[in-house]
This record gives structure tokens, sequence and C-alpha cells, in this order.
């Protein structure tokens, strides 16, 4: 009986979502990035690709976080190969790093650029091509126009994007599919030993189109997201991710 | 068979026309170019006024320069002269399809079928002739039915330099035995004789004259006479992609020239690549009605004749194009152009290889608006100094020529220089307890490391660093290094050279 209810229930929701105006086809092969109970935050319980996901990095130590997350995304997208353009002004993203996430170095096209500007127009060229498999733009600041010029692009290409803001003050809404921030977290120790352990982000999932926001703790070692085992700051409710 | 009708052009004095023509200065001085023949320096072109003090060709330049004093000298230009000469040979393609260099600065064309479009040989030569010496070369033209007759007459003639067919001989019969152009020894040797004019000698029998003369000069005499074919290898021109487009109302509209751009293109590319050629740089001119003439050039990162991708790169441009009161003329060149590769294959490319192209046409855009130099991609470089672990490439398919390092941890942000940071350290060796960066003291909880980083002293002088990777209370990770040895006179220098994920 609760199997046929449950089943009902995944039906009315996915008509709900085709009423909402979101396509199903956006991640069709279902590509799995490990991510464990947070793809259930996201409609049909699969990570949006073809879409805009923003994440909030105001100084360098989350952007290192984001960056190594976004490195570990792009490593599962770009394990048939492809390319990915990576585009910011004042790049400090140091390619040998993300060797560590999975993704060769040699498979980014750094665009570096001096204005904001340019960082928009060409993120939008760059999402004209289908041919790449993810683009990211650094920016400090994204408009609702600006996001919606990006996100008309990536429909007809079907390109993920990456934004990563670096000033969140003053916070526009945008079309972006998710909006995350990730932030580094006290590591475990790997054995009892002390030193550093594996790297361990706080992932919060601050908006979620037609989903569930929320926020985990995630660890990322051997080249998988793998369970922690202990969990630090209980008071801020967060959730074991895989 | 249409009757063959030949043109001579003798370059009197090719070197020292072109030097003055280049620096007018030296007009109306002696001057004289040499080359070393053996051991010593000969003279092996000498203008008019050098020839004038008794400078002749071959002389040693020491003699020479015994004679003047304050000779103008031009040293090893040995292959200049060629070269000249077909420069001048490829200008002169615009009379005639067929143009031959000749030995001592001369060309020969074959002008077969060309004179009338210049109203006749004598409107023809005069026209070429003039254009010339406008240039500022002296020359000495000639118009006959065979090519040795049209050397001779340019060059030993002084009645008419047209010969008319059939008169080859009688136009020869005046002129000395040199004039045959049979070798140096056979012609003096008929002058000993007493032969000073061709007609003295020509109507001698074969057999006499063979045997004083030789096999080789009598050959030569045939072919002047037009009784044996002449050799003639015309020079080859390269080939030059332009196309033009005259437009019978001015263009004003952004309309207007991207038409344009798109029919030139489509012109360009279809030429292109019909020779298995791809374009690698155009260059479009507009020709404004005022006068002014609008040039915009595109490159690209590989050769293509992809009409669509190369008119997105122009049109990147055509704001730049103001028509004002209007185009008249719009010409495209190209400027580079590389043999198509149609396959062209790189190695990470497995499945998406065929979109490769797709993405050098979106770098090309990137390249063309904002210049090529923000495209960076980087490859692993043997050295264990962070700042020069990568290198540039410039190419997007150099494959990995050694592997991307995985044994130690790298920050995903790297600072462009280590910034100084506060540091309390316990004792030697030992990772910091606390350090203060921008004004925020960070608790260090965990720490690994030293790892020390040598500098490469064959490269530059300095300290070494030893880097720990610190974590602080909040988790966030940090690669600070102290610069140099530990020492208890004076407290160490600590810098922040990066951040973990």
């Amino acid at each position: 009986m609760a199997a046929v209810k449950k089943d009902i229930i995944g039906k009315l929701q996915e008509q709900i979502l085709n009423l909402q105006g979101f396509k199903p086809e956006r991640n069709a092969h279902g590509i799995d990035f490990g991510l464990g109970i947070i793809s259930n935050a996201f409609p049909g319980n699969v990570f949006p690709l073809a879409a805009l996901h923003e994440f909030l990095a105001t100084n360098l130590e989350d952007a290192s976080a984001s960056g190594g997350f976004i490195s570990v995304l792009l490593s599962t997208l770009m394990k048939k190969g492809g390319l990915c353009l990576w585009i910011s002004t004042q790049r400090k993203i140091f390619p040998p790093s993300l060797i560590t996430f999975g993704l060769s170095p040699e498979r980014i096209i750094f665009i570096d650029l001096q204005n904001e500007r340019d960082v928009l127009w060409a993120s939008e060229e760059a999402l004209k091509c289908e041919s790449l498999t993810a683009v990211v733009t650094e920016l400090d600041e994204i408009s609702f126009a600006q996001s919606r010029r990006l996100q008309l692009v990536i429909e007809k290409s079907r390109v993920t994007a990456f934004v990563i803001r670096k000033n969140a003050e003053k916070l526009s809404s945008t079309l972006a599919a998710a909006r995350w921030r990730i932030s580094a977290m006290p590591s475990g120790a790997i054995d009892g030993l002390p030193g550093l352990g594996f790297a361990r982000w706080h992932v919060e999932l601050l908006k979620v189109k037609n989903g569930i926001p929320g926020n985990w703790m995630i660890e990322y070692a051997a080249g998988v997201f793998k369970p922690v085992k202990q969990v630090p700051f209980n008071d801020l409710k967060i959730r074991k991710a895989v | 068979m249409m009757q063959k009708r030949y043109m001579s052009i003798w370059f009197s004095t090719l070197l020292t026309d072109w030097i003055r023509i280049k620096r007018p200065a030296l007009k109306d001085l002696p001057l004289v170019f040499s080359d070393k023949a053996g051991n010593r320096m000969v003279i092996t072109a000498a203008s008019k006024e050098a020839a004038s003090l008794g400078i002749h060709l071959g002389m040693p330049l020491a003699d020479a320069r015994a004679i003047v004093p304050d000779l103008e000298v031009i040293e090893n230009q040995c292959h200049k002269s060629k070269k000249l000469l077909t420069a001048l040979g490829r200008w002169c393609i615009r009379y005639t399809p067929l143009v031959a260099l000749e030995e001592d600065q001369g060309l020969i064309l074959d002008i077969s079928g060309c004179a009338h479009l210049w109203g006749g040989e004598k409107a023809y030569l005069r026209e070429i002739v003039n254009r010339l010496r406008g240039i500022g070369y002296q020359v000495r033209a000639s118009i006959s039915d065979t090519m040795g007759t049209a050397w001779a007459v340019s060059r030993y003639g002084r009645v008419s330099p047209i010969i008319k067919s059939g008169e080859e001989l009688n136009a020869l019969l005046p002129l000395p035995p040199m004039a045959l152009r049979i070798s140096p020894i056979a012609s003096q040797k008929l002058i000993k004789l007493g032969l000073k004019t061709i007609g003295s000698f020509i109507s001698m029998p074969r057999s006499v004259l063979r045997r004083r003369i030789g096999e080789d000069s009598m050959e030569r005499i045939e072919q002047v006479l037009g009784q044996k074919e002449d050799f003639f290898l015309p020079i080859t021109v390269p080939e030059v992609y332009s196309e033009r487009l005259a437009s019978m109302e001015p263009i004003r509209t952004r309309k207007g020239i991207e038409i344009a751009i798109e029919k030139l293109l489509f012109q360009l590319c279809t030429k292109l690549q019909s020779d298995g050629m791809g374009l690698r740089s155009a260059l479009l001119q507009s020709y404004r009605i005022d006068g002014q003439v609008i040039k915009t050039q595109i490159g690209t990162n590989s050769p293509s004749v992809n009409t669509s991708h190369l008119f997105k790169l122009f049109s990147l441009q055509i704001d730049k194009i103001e028509p004002k009161m209007g185009i008249e003329l719009f010409t495209m060149d190209a400027v580079r152009f590389d043999r198509l590769d149609p396959g062209q294959e790189s190695l990470w490319m497995t499945e998406k290889s065929m979109s490769n192209q797709k993405v050098i046409e979106l770098l090309d855009r990137l390249a063309g608006k904002l210049g090529a130099q923000v495209i960076q991609r980087y490859l692993p470089q043997p050295h264990h100094w962070p700042e020069r672990s990568i290198k540039k490439v410039d190419s997007i398919t150099e494959p990995l020529s050694l592997p991307w390092r995985t044994d130690r941890l790298r920050p995903v942000q790297l600072l462009k220089v280590p910034e100084p940071v506060q540091v309390t350290a316990p004792i030697p060796d030992y990772p910091p307890m606390l350090f203060r960066y921008q004004g925020v003291t960070h608790q260090v909880k965990k720490a690994d490391g030293p790892e020390r980083i040598e500098r490469e002293w064959w490269l530059e002088k300095g300290e070494h660093r030893d880097y720990y990777q610190l974590e602080d209370a909040e988790g966030k990770r940090y690669w600070l290094f102290r610069s140099g040895h530990y020492s208890p006179e004076k407290p160490s220098q600590w810098f922040i050279h990066g951040f973990f994920a």
C-alpha cells in the first residue's frame, strides 16, 4: 500500500515540476556526482546540469573550498573528455592543485580578463559553445538581467555554468538553479594521527529551484565524497551528506 | 601557330640604380658593388660615373680605390641582383603572363598577342621602358621574333628597337659578334680574325665557321636566327588570395557591410579551399568615398575556411568600420594562410574530437575581441618551486609531456606574491601556534610540515622556503612558509602563500 502511495506521489511531483517549467532532461544521463542525500534537495533527485549554479565565496578561504568542490563536480563531468573554460579577473586558482580533486588541469583553459564586463561577455560567448563541458566564471556581481542572458544561452547550448560570486554584499537574486556556499570545516584525524585530515566542507544549499534547500557536511578523500563519522558543530543542525 | 614575339629588357646598371632609388643621396657619385672572389674583393657592379673613371667589372676593389679614393662601395650583395630581377619580373607580369630571367641583368618577356592591348608594339615598349625609367632604372628594350635577336638588339642595337618579323638577320648584320651571346673566347677569336660585325661572317659556310668557333656557338647562332627553338623558363608568381567587391551605391549601413564581408569571405574561402588552404589572417580594406581606407584585420588560431566563423570574427570589429559618407569598394586579402589539416586530432578529444573545431572558433572570437594573451593553458614543468612548477602554453592541443604531481598537496588559491604574516612559533621546525593575517588571528589546530623547497640556485639567488600546511579552529587551511633557516638572533620571516580547499 505504502509503495503504491509513494509511486503516486512521485508521479504527482513530476507533474508539478512539469507545471513549474522544470525540464527533466537537464540531467538525462543521470550523472551521479556522489553527493548522496544532497541530490535529494534537487527536483527529481538529480543534480541539474545545463543550468546556472551560483557559489558565494566572499573570501579566499571560501573561494578555495568552492574551487575544490567545483573541481570535483567538473572531474565527474569531464570523465568522458571535453574541455572547460575558467573565466576570471585576478585569478588566483593554482592549476596544479586541481589534480587533487581528480581534474586534469591541462583540460582547463583559463581566460584572464581585466574587467567584469569582459568576463560576462566571454562567459556568454563560451556558454554558446556546446562543445564545452562546463564554464566556470568568477565575478563580483551578477544582476538578474545578466543571469537571465546566461540562462537563455544555456538553454540552447546545454552547457553547465558555475558562477563564483566574490562579492555577496549586494546579493541580487538571479536565475540560478542553485545557490551554494561551500566553507571549510575542521577535518578529522586520519587513523588518529596528528596533522591535517581530508578536506571537509560545510555545504549550504541556500536556494534551489523547485527543490528543498539545506546544509550538509561532506568530506572529500581519495577521489570520492566520503561519509563522515564524527559530526562537529552540532548546534548548526548539519546533516551528514553521504 | 601564332608568330611568337619576344621582348628583352636590359637593366644596364641594375644594382647601382636600385641603391640610388633607395638612397637618393648617392646620386651622381661614383658607386660600385663589390664581392668576395677567392680571397680578394672584386667589383661586381659599377655606376656610369665609376665606369667613366676607368673602373670596370672584375677589377679588384683595391685598384678601384686607388683610381677613385672617395669611391662609394656597397659590399656583399651577391644575390641581390637575382632577387631584384625576380621582383621586377613579377612586376612585369602586368604586361604579359610569361616572364623569364636572363643571365646578365635582363628580363625576357613572351609578348605574343599582348602588345595590341597597349595599342601596338611601339606604344607597348614605350610604356614599359618609361615606367621603369620613371622608377629610376636605366633600361633598354627590344622586341623581336626570337629571344636571341631581342637580346642582341637591346644591348648592342643602335637603330630601331623593334625588329619586324623576318628582319632579324638584317638587324643583326651591323652588330658585333658578342651580340650573338656566343662564348667570350669565340667572339674574341672572331674579332681577332677581323670579323668585327656579324654580317662579316654570318654568311660563311657552316662547316667553316663550326671549325673555328665550335658547335655550341653554332647552335646559339641558329637560335638567334630562329632556326632552332630557344629555352624559356617563366618565373612563377606566388598565389595571391585577394578578392574585391565594388558597390554601385556607396554603402552606409551595418547590414551592407555585413553582406560585403560575407560575400568576400565566401569567395576567398572557396578559392582557398580548392587549393587545400585555410585562412590564418585576413585583411579587409574598406575604401571610403572621402578617400580614407579603413583596415580591419582578423586572425585565427588554426587554418579555417569556415565562413560563418570568420564572419563572426569580423563582426566583432564591424563597429570600427565607420562608413561616414559611404564605402564604395571592399577588398579582402589573405595575409596569412596555411595548409588545411583535414582531421586535426588532439589527445583529450576522445569522444568530442569533432567539437574541437568549435572550441578553437570560440577561442578565436575571444582572442579577436580581448586579445590572444587572455587565453591561458598550463602544463607542468619539472620544478619544485611553486611559481615555476607550471608553464603557459599557447596551443590548446599541446599534450602533457610529464604527469601532474599528486604526491604533494598544493593550495587551490595561490597568491601571486607571498604576503608577510606575523607568526608565533614555539621552537625551530615546529609549525606556528598562531598567525595573524589581514588583522585576523588564526589559532592553528592542526599542521603538517615542514616541506622544504629549495630555490634553484642556478636560476636565482635567495633563501629556501619551509612550507607548512595549517588548519585553524574553523577548519580553514593555509599554506605558510618560513623564509630561510631558523636563527635565534633574528626573528624569522613568515609568509602566507596559499589557501587550501
